[in-house]
């Protein structure tokens, strides 16, 4: 396993990890820190490229909107698509509370 | 084939004509592909879910439709399998992950409505890499599948099982999906032809994204011509995917045999490189049979297309940390209770992801974080233009362009499954495809060491017809023992 550089820190797993709201065990800090500075010491060499003048390419079609006329069609059958939900109740998704209120 | 399956044709066209003439039933084609599942699924693991009855259920309705004189459609009663991240309503579809255990899409994917309106009969959802993130099938959720031709190694992925379960002959035709070479390498690795459409041409709508810009769905089969008829069945536009090309598709079937007299044929010296001996060969041997079959062959190099590697591995987990944020413990899979909405949503994601998910989750939203955007996904995104141009210029020369599909045969299970810059290195070849949004296929040419090795041919964006006459000229050329269905190896120690 290759040491931890600088190009992904402990601290770089802790605050991403937090920002995709995932809760990793200490142990996985870091391990994951050296695989993604591992990988991250690879794929950096395009970094280093000079592009001056090239345009970044999002998507390989040009996308443009698409659009249909404004017409009613089918939809998803609510009763299917709630009855895969973890939690539900009153035709809804249930969650826990949001801004602290009581449930 | 052994047994029950003696009267059965091999391969779909054949299976189709038979079933359309009235030769063969297709519940007797269902019902030996379902007792070969049963024999060989126990040691290959090539199936998260086996739809037995709902596979009876409808090749009665094919022999009822044969029997009524109502066309049964062009895969008439030809069994299929679908890569577990296409969604079929009521069939649990799990897309290799824990986050969506025991889930049932409320509807189907458009290229499962595809084939089945075409006659096709599916009889189960195949194993994979977790939302298609591997090149092993060993980060599946559910166990990793095993190669037919040793199951001590693995079948590529990351539509590992779709690979595997046409090379062991379970089913004549399956679907994958392809961000970075997810069907190409499986197919390259388990000696089966695995083909990636030109982006956009096969509708995305139900297939669950890992890498929206760069993921389409390809066709697996044994052969060139099942694999063409299979495109054909698949392409076309769909209102539902709002980047499905509006162009009117040419099917590459009716077309098949008209050779390469006059192609011009690039062989992509960048690629030779690094690549194995036995893959630099096959390479060779393959432009060789093109030149003698009329091409006229040259060597090319493309520099640029060295650099997709690096710019994937950014752009791909940028995309997927997006994507992958809909998994939020809410409206289906896994919810793992927590203090409030923030802890639940934390504690699901690390329940229900595993470690590969976990990585390029993380590595995406690190690309994507303030103060890293420009330099890390921005630099990627103009290296994507690089790998664009590097293959423009190549094609004002050159038709269609040949490489390897991996730089190496089947490695063995847990080879890298501890070292994941190792493991992304199996998609050196395949992945600048993706970038460029253009199509690729891999076809089966030659053993080494008795294990198959894939020939790539590359084509400029709608250039499937040339592509596929290009594959069926080398596979023609091909050793045919190189190529699937074959009895899979028995498991030399039980592991």
């Amino acid at each position: 396993m290759p040491a931890v550089t600088e190009s992904f820190s402990r601290d770089d797993v802790v605050y991403v990890a937090r920002l995709a709201r995932l809760d990793l065990e200490p142990g996985e800090v870091d391990l994951y820190a050296a695989q993604l500075a591992s990988i991250l010491d690879h794929v950096a060499a395009v970094t280093g490229l000079d592009t001056t003048d090239v345009p970044p390419t999002a998507h390989p079609l040009e996308l443009e909107n698409v659009l249909r006329p404004d017409t009613p069609g089918s939809t998803l059958d609510r009763d299917e698509v709630l009855a895969q939900a973890p939690l539900a109740e009153a035709g809804r998704f249930r969650v826990p509370p949001i801004l602290g209120e009581a449930p | 084939m052994s047994g029950a399956a003696r009267d059965i044709p091999v391969g779909a066209l054949a299976t189709a004509r038979a079933v359309r003439a009235g030769e063969v039933r297709a519940r007797q084609v269902a019902e030996a592909a379902l007792a070969r599942i049963e024999t060989f699924e126990g040691e290959l693991h090539c199936f998260n879910t086996v739809t037995a009855d709902a596979a009876l259920a409808a090749a009665d309705g094919v022999d009822a439709a044969v029997a009524a004189g109502r066309d049964p459609g062009p895969l008439a009663g030809v069994p299929i399998a679908l890569k577990d991240n296409l969604c079929t309503r009521g069939v649990v579809t799990t897309a290799g992950s824990r986050i969506l255990e025991g889930w049932l899409p409320p509807y189907d994917a458009t290229v499962v409505r595809s084939v089945v309106a075409a006659g096709a009969v599916v009889v189960g959802k195949t194993n994979l890499d977790e939302f298609a993130m591997g090149s092993s099938t060993e980060n599946s959720a559910f166990g990793p599948t095993r190669n037919p031709w040793d199951p001590g190694r693995v079948p590529g992925g990351s539509s590992g099982g779709s690979a595997a379960a046409v090379a062991a002959g379970l089913v004549p035709l399956a679907l994958g999906s392809d961000t970075g070479g997810s069907v190409r390498q499986p197919a390259s690795l388990c000696g089966v032809v695995g083909m990636k459409p030109t982006y956009g041409l096969v509708s995305r709508y139900g297939l669950i994204a890992f890498a929206s810009s760069l993921d389409q769905i390809g066709p697996f089969a044994a052969t060139v011509a099942d694999a063409a008829a299979l495109l054909d069945v698949i392409a076309g536009h769909d209102p539902a995917d709002s980047t499905s090309l509006a162009v009117g598709f040419e099917p590459v079937s009716p077309r098949l045999d008209e050779g390469v007299a006059g192609l011009r044929v690039g062989v992509i010296s960048d690629f030779l490189a690094d690549a194995s001996p036995s893959c630099v060969a096959a390479v060779r041997a393959a432009a060789d049979v093109l030149g003698r079959a009329g091409a006229v062959v040259e060597e090319v190099a493309i520099p640029a297309l060295m650099l997709g590697l690096s710019a994937y591995y950014l752009v791909a987990p940028a995309e997927a940390s997006s994507n992958l944020a809909r998994y939020d413990g809410v409206r289906y899979g896994l919810r793992v209770d927590g203090p409030d909405v923030t802890g639940m949503n934390g504690r699901t994601r690390s329940a229900g992801f595993g470690p590969e998910v976990k990585r390029r989750i993380m590595l995406g939203t690190y690309v994507l974080s303030a103060g890293y955007y420009d330099a890390y996904y921005g630099q990627a995104q103009r290296v994507r233009t690089l790998v664009a141009r590097g293959f423009a210029d190549a094609y004002e020369r050159f038709d269609v362009l040949v490489g390897p599909t991996s730089p190496t045969v089947a490695f063995e299970i847990g080879a890298k499954a501890t070292d994941p810059l190792a493991m992304y290195l199996s998609d050196l070849y395949t992945i600048p495809t993706n970038l460029a949004g253009h199509p690729a296929v891999s076809v089966p040419f030659s053993l080494s060491e008795g294990l198959p090795v894939g020939v790539q041919v590359l084509a400029p964006a709608l250039g499937e017809g040339a592509m596929f006459r290009a594959a069926a000229v080398i596979e023609r050329g091909a050793d045919p023992q190189a190529r699937g269905p074959i009895e899979p190896r028995a498991t030399k120690v039980a592991r």
